[in-house]
């Protein structure tokens, strides 16, 4: 379980998050949603510590993130970053075996424990043949999915997705996002993801937190949050919101004839 | 066999090579099956019919084997720093001096040179001190510059390393024209080359450098670990900041150790982990130690060329470092054209 308390975040003087409080209880997927500069990233990088906090704490499975150590942390705590300067001559199974670092020595001797879980995590991810391929060599969307296989190579009960879907095709994107929710729901991991698409939101989050400016605007179920009203605001364009055919859950379609709100 | 097999096989074999010919060649030539006679009877309890001049063990003894010990010392701390260097910074260009210890270590010691006390003092071992501690002193003050709270941000580190070294360096040539009678022993010190013979530097510098470099070979997986950032490492369960402070202690007093007795030389350190990497791969914790046996060897090449080419006279190593090193390097680089290696 993953409570965030009363948040805050300052870059220098600037407070990039002001008093963020919601959880994530295992079994869950939370979808953090916001426009541009919201502070999406810089909670999902607070969050694993990454960040310290100006006021405020994060609190894992009931202890505060900051009496634990950098070991204990990364064994309860998972992040999925944006693919960005990953070394590049790293083949894809070594990026993932990495995964398992928190249970390696100095040394980093890998058992046969660890190497079965780099593969299984490969195999979840639909990377198996590329895991001999050099990480320089991947598309985006294929690097994406290397650092998603090894955040759960890393077998920890909360995960943090910082913008899972950029770069991946549909096909991709749903492979990610069907993997985060089995995660939560067959393998009682704590699922939270920053995610730009509003559609996706809706469909794979059981909660989703608005963040506007650094502050929670919104936080509740996908069609309380993922209402006209609220995303007019939050966005300052005019949108539509109806309902999936199938699924029942909010779709939110942008109506930028109308022009810019103020 | 395993291709780290062979990595390993093909390094050892080298070095062995460079030995055996850097004991052997000199002025008087002792054939390298006499040598290896000459040492098995030197070893205690072992005496072989003496079929050599009474003159080869002095000279393997006393000149030959402390020599290429010392040479062997440096060029495997040059080529392990480097190549730790290379994985602290993340960055291909960065070899041994990239945070001041060549300018430290020129600058103490021009400043002895040109002082005398020390040398009244520590006699032989006024400049090579002086040496050692102008290089500790130079990347203790880098790194308390660069500092900031808890971490030490990389690019910071590598910008006041650059000013403070160019600053050394600018007082180092100061000082060098204003002593112009100095001045050729410090430009001939500053090229690099071993001034002192006798085993006493290489058992000075032995504690340094073999502790230095037992530090970076077993911290390979931790190196390949900071390669995708303080960030993503801490996130992987690494105290990164702290690691990385650890490992720059390491290298850097393996490399002022190397430049003590030997000067500045340059070239190895960059180069050795280049092609470890291109012919080897970029996993750290086999990169550190085949770059501290390429290192060896290679400077041990050199070594020999320096004293061959002109011989008697020997020419500065750092100068012979860049002019052998740099074609065989493009040779390499070469064959390696379209892979990527970093």
């Amino acid at each position: 379980m993953l409570e965030i308390n009363s948040l805050s975040v300052a870059y220098g003087h600037r407070l990039a998050l002001d008093n963020v409080s919601f959880s994530v209880r295992e079994g869950e997927v939370v979808a953090l949603i916001g426009p541009n500069g919201a502070g999406k990233s810089t909670l999902i990088r607070a969050a694993s510590g990454a960040l310290p906090a100006r006021s405020g704490s994060v609190h894992v499975e009931g202890v505060n993130l900051r009496h634990l150590s950098v070991v204990e942390r990364a064994r309860r705590l998972a992040v999925v970053p944006q693919a960005r300067n990953l070394p590049p001559a790293f083949t894809v199974y070594e990026t993932v075996l990495l995964g398992r670092t928190p249970y390696l020595g100095w040394m980093g001797q890998a058992s046969d424990l660890d190497r079965e879980c780099a593969w299984r995590a490969l195999e979840r991810t639909q990377l198996t043949a590329l895991a001999e391929r050099r990480v320089g060599e991947l598309s985006g969307g294929e690097q994406q999915r290397v650092l998603m296989a090894r955040a759960l190579a890393q077998e920890t009960p909360i995960l943090l997705l910082d913008e899972p879907t950029t770069h991946l095709d549909l096909q991709h994107q749903a492979e990610v996002l069907n993997l985060a929710r089995s995660l939560a729901s067959r393998h009682h991991k704590a699922v939270l993801m920053a995610l730009h698409d509003l559609n996706l939101a809706g469909l794979y989050a059981d909660r989703v937190v608005m963040l506007v400016n650094g502050r929670t605007q919104v936080v509740g179920a996908p069609h309380e949050v993922l209402t006209e009203q609220n995303l007019t605001v939050a966005y300052r364009v005019p949108v539509h919101v109806v309902t999936h055919p199938e699924y029942g859950s909010p779709l939110v379609l942008p109506d930028g004839r109308k022009g810019r709100q103020p | 066999m395993s291709s780290i097999k062979r990595a390993y096989f093909i390094n050892i074999g080298v070095l062995l090579a460079a030995l055996t010919f850097s004991v052997a060649a000199g002025p008087v030539f002792i054939p390298p099956t006499t040598a290896l006679r000459i040492l098995i009877d030197g070893l205690p309890g072992i005496a072989l019919p003496v079929n050599w001049p009474e003159t080869f063990s002095a000279i393997l003894f006393k000149v030959r084997l402390p020599h290429a010990a010392l040479v062997a010392l440096t060029g495997a701390a040059l080529g392990g720093s480097g190549a730790a260097y290379q994985g602290i910074f993340r960055n291909p260009l960065a070899d041994p001096y990239l945070i001041g210890v060549a300018s430290g270590a020129g600058l103490g010691a021009v400043l002895a040179m040109a002082a005398g006390w020390p040398s009244s003092l520590l006699g032989m071992y006024a400049i090579p001190a002086a040496a050692f501690l102008g290089a500790t002193a130079t990347v203790l003050l880098v790194y308390w510059l660069a500092k900031v709270g808890n971490s030490l941000p990389t690019t910071t580190l590598i910008l006041a390393g650059v000013a403070v070294s160019s600053f050394a360096t600018s007082l180092t040539s100061l000082l060098m024209l204003r002593s112009a009678e100095e001045l050729h022993r410090a430009l001939g010190w500053l090229l690099g080359g071993s001034i002192l013979g006798g085993w006493e530097p290489v058992l000075a510098v032995l504690p340094y450098i073999g502790v230095g470099l037992a530090a970076l070979v077993v911290s390979g997986h931790v190196l390949n670990v900071l390669q995708f950032g303080e960030e993503q490492a801490e996130q992987l369960g690494l105290p990164a900041e702290r690691v990385k402070a650890l490992l720059i202690l390491a290298a850097s007093l393996t490399a002022a150790a190397a430049v003590a007795f030997s000067g500045i030389i340059g070239f190895v350190g960059l180069i050795a982990p280049h092609i470890a990497r291109l012919l080897w791969g970029h996993d750290y914790r086999r990169l550190l130690p085949l770059s501290i046996l390429g290192g060896c060897s290679t400077l041990l090449l050199v070594d020999l060329l320096a004293r061959l080419l002109l011989a008697p006279q020997a020419l500065p190593l750092g100068i012979v470092t860049a002019l052998a090193g740099a074609p065989f390097f493009l040779w390499v680089l070469r064959r390696a054209k379209n892979q990527v290696y970093w």
